[in-house]
């Protein structure tokens, strides 16, 4: 049987609390899968691979002239979260949203948690995703974050933390979507008396808080998703989210600005445009205000917006937030702007400008992770324990060239879910990613990615270095099927 | 009327991957039929058979530059793999899988999934294996998989101005093609005057119409081979779906569709060529074409079909100038 000889190696699982002995929420699950023939299993895990290939969910890896794409990576085995433990989640990722959108609604207009000295103005003035194009801009609703995808962790411990807030350009929330369709049509015994939580609202949840920003004379707004091209890693998340939303998937060359407004040129002429769910990064979407070599962007937009002729989502410049020295302050954010402490705690961080604290990452570089304060993806990172000498002295030097880019934080011992590795499960890493939507209000998915780093003692889940995915169930809460 | 507007990059994609997924499936037509003749034909030169199917599609020059003389492993290598041939079916079918991918959006995820599916068929590393042991099956399967195709397109997308643009796509291709077929195989079949009613004649005739899946149906409406009839058949006929009249027929139902313009008039150069080659079809009688040499009529229709496909290029989807914008 699939789980006869797993163990869960000292490390907090999802699924067991020790081996043999399934954690309560998940016993239906391992009697299910218990019951089925390893080849049962096996026949379903290449089905779901097919099916996944034929319906062409691939990535386009960077780096790879061809444009190659691959399928990204599928278990079969969900991950489970209890139904008081997403309880627990949706507040906190509420209270942090909340407080997030109004530091940066701060940063652009009065500064006042600066001016309090919460957070030191020069973090905020050497913060690269400061976008000084943005000081005084208001958003529809005042809200600069629509679509966020916190990446949230389990350490040796079992305490959630969040590790990063994703506030920019979030992707994945496809494969969210899909993995559940794959599990249902490839496994539906499986769902057999679980009460799992339905993601399916999440298209129509977006296009509701999309229509909500539309400028106030127009009633029928016209919504676009703008993607950078079939060449993007998440081309097919764009076209998917366009597709299931019903509204036309836009590329820079498209649109245009005309007389104060956005067009985009049809068969018939063209057309005015409403509200753009813009997934390209602030950088390359306005040459005129931006970078003036961006090819992808559309020239003028960010003047249209400001005039309020046009939304965008997410808005520009909230990537400030997105800094990981700024991340380091979101609990004093919560503590300033709610008077509440943070529900969900943030992984300990040292700053390597402070100087005690270089001086600590510098000695302990071996047991770190340190990240670029910019990067995301994965990229721009060292995991201590697992790697070189020479990549740690390279880090030491790039630290100490520029310590206000890099933070580090302990090596979690994240936790880990049963996975099918050559025909029987074993412990994967894994973390979770939640979407929350910023409209009128904030709405959380019951659900999430669970990415899964399929590499044996690999800490790292990013689809681009050997990550893969599972289905997330949220289960209801007893007394019924949400 | 609320239509949805339609992006003028996304209607040139549909409109292309309609073109690329039937020109995937006669050019698998066109080498099927060439197998099953050779099997039967074995009094010619067997090299001679392969060489108007290279004519067919027009690409002779770039085949002899890297091929030399065509041979059937060649050319079935050339017509079906070959990425440089831009014609071949592997390219055909990734043209049409790119042009789907960037309009996911705007079709059904079950046509996506087929144009997907057929793309990586023809990838697929026993592909070669199977054009050289049981060509048919392959050249069967990208045929039915062009049908399966157009039977998706049909039932889960709306009939819309997209659906249109496909549906255009599709019939000017195939109109274009029909008159390609014909017009080789009438170059070849019929200066050579002594062959006429030899038994070659008749099953390379018979060839020609089994290669645009014609022979049932000619059967049905003339009864014996006769070369002119076919060349009506072919060119005239208004109910066999891949004659070139009744392609153009389509074509035109989809275009007016498109603009909301009635059939009878035009509101833009691609109507208005198309209804005059339309018209030209419909009033005209096969002996008047033969007499008046049929290589030049179709030579003649061939460069109106271009013509067409330019008007539809720059009505649709060439970039407007910004002037117009005002009037949005």
């Amino acid at each position: 049987m699939l789980f006869d000889s797993y163990t869960t190696d000292g490390f907090y699982d999802e699924m067991f609390t020790d081996a043999g002995v399934p954690r309560d929420s998940a016993k239906l699950l391992v009697d299910t899968i218990t019951s089925m023939s390893q080849q049962e299993l096996l026949l379903r895990q290449a089905s779901a691979e097919r099916l996944l290939l034929h319906m062409g969910i691939t990535f386009n890896v960077y780096g790879d002239s061809g444009g190659t794409e691959r399928i990204f990576p599928f278990d079969l085995i969900p991950r489970i979260v209890p139904p008081q433990e997403w309880v627990q989640l949706e507040k906190g990722l509420k209270q942090r949203i909340y407080a997030l959108n109004l530091f940066i609604d701060d940063v652009y207009h009065d500064q006042k948690i600066l001016k309090d000295g919460v957070i030191p103005r020069e973090v905020i003035d050497s913060a690269k995703s400061l976008r000084p194009q943005c000081i005084g801009l208001n958003p529809p609703h005042g809200v600069w974050c629509h679509v966020t995808g916190t990446d949230l962790v389990r350490g040796g411990d079992g305490v959630l933390y969040v590790l990063e807030d994703n506030l920019r350009v979030p992707s994945g929330v496809s494969y969210v979507l899909e993995n559940r369709n794959v599990m249902k049509s490839t496994f539906p015994k499986l769902f057999e008396g679980m009460a799992v939580r339905s993601v399916d609202e999440y298209p129509s949840r977006l296009l509701e808080m999309l229509e909500s920003l539309a400028p106030m004379s127009n009633s029928n707004p016209r919504v676009v998703v703008l993607t950078p091209g079939i060449y993007n890693s998440a081309y097919f998340e764009h076209s998917f989210l366009a597709q299931q939303m019903g509204v036309p998937l836009v590329e820079g060359r498209d649109l245009v600005v005309s007389g104060g407004y956005v067009l985009m040129r049809t068969t018939r002429g063209f057309e005015r445009v409403d509200v753009i769910y813009r997934r390209i990064d602030d950088d390359f979407m306005d040459p005129k205000a931006f970078r003036p070599d961006s090819l992808l962007g559309v020239p003028g937009l960010l003047e249209v917006y400001k005039s309020g002729r046009v939304a965008l989502a997410n808005a520009p410049g909230n990537g400030v937030a997105d800094d990981k020295v700024i991340y380091a302050y979101v609990p004093d954010m919560i503590k300033y702007y709610l008077r509440e402490d943070a529900i969900i705690p943030n992984v300990p961080t040292y700053l390597c400008w402070r100087d005690t604290d270089r001086q600590h990452v510098l000695a302990n570089l071996d047991k770190l992770v340190v990240k670029a304060a910019n990067e995301s993806g994965g990229y721009g990172m060292l995991v201590g324990p697992h790697a070189s000498a020479a990549d740690r002295e390279d880090f030491a030097r790039r630290i100490e060239a520029n310590p206000r880019n890099y933070i580090a934080q302990p090596t979690l011992s994240l936790s880990r879910v049963p996975t099918i590795v050559d025909g029987h499960a074993e412990g994967r890493h894994v973390d979770l990613r939640p979407y929350i939507l910023y409209g009128k209000e904030i709405f959380v998915l019951p659900g999430g990615l669970t990415r899964v780093a399929l590499r044996k003692g690999s800490l790292v889940v990013n689809s681009s270095q050997g990550g893969g995915s599972k289905d997330t169930w949220v289960l209801a809460a007893a007394g019924g099927r949400a | 009327m609320n239509r949805r507007p339609l992006l003028s990059r996304v209607a040139e994609s549909v409109y292309w991957m309609g073109r690329y997924i039937e020109r995937a499936e006669n050019v698998a037509r066109f080498v099927d039929v060439n197998l099953h003749l050779m099997l039967g034909g074995s009094e010619v030169d067997l090299s001679e058979q392969w060489r108007p199917i290279i004519d067919t599609t027009g690409d002779s020059a770039a085949f002899e530059k890297r091929y030399g003389d065509p041979t059937r492993e060649n050319v079935i290598e050339f017509l079906t793999f070959d990425p440089e041939n831009p014609n071949s079916i592997l390219s055909c079918l990734r043209a049409a899988r790119e042009n789907a991918r960037t309009v996911r959006d705007t079709i059904s995820s079950e046509m996506w999934e087929q144009a997907n599916k057929l793309y990586l068929m023809i990838m697929d590393e026993g592909a070669r294996n199977r054009a050289a042991h049981s060509a048919h099956d392959l050249f069967a399967a990208i045929k039915l998989g062009s049908h399966l195709f157009q039977g998706i397109t049909d039932s889960t997308m709306s009939h819309n101005e997209a659906w249109n643009f496909i549906r255009l796509g599709r019939m000017l291709e195939r109109g274009d093609k029909t008159s390609r077929i014909i017009d080789v195989k009438y170059f070849l079949l019929l200066p050579k005057v002594e062959d006429v009613g030899t038994s070659i004649d008749d099953v390379q005739w018979s060839a020609v119409l089994r290669s645009v899946s014609a022979f049932e149906m000619y059967r049905k409406r003339f009864g014996r081979i006769q070369p002119d009839r076919i060349a009506e058949f072919l060119l005239l006929d208004g109910e066999f779906p891949r004659s070139v009249r009744h392609c153009l027929v389509e074509s035109g139902i989809a275009l007016h569709a498109i603009t909301g313009t009635p059939l009878g008039g035009f509101s833009n150069p691609a109507e208005q060529h198309l209804g005059q080659l339309r018209a030209e079809l419909n009033y005209a009688s096969v002996a008047d074409i033969i007499a008046g040499g049929l290589h030049e009529f179709l030579d003649g229709l061939q460069t109106k079909l271009n013509l067409i496909d330019e008007c539809v290029f720059s009505t649709f989807f060439a970039m407007r100038p910004l002037s117009d914008a005002a009037s949005a």
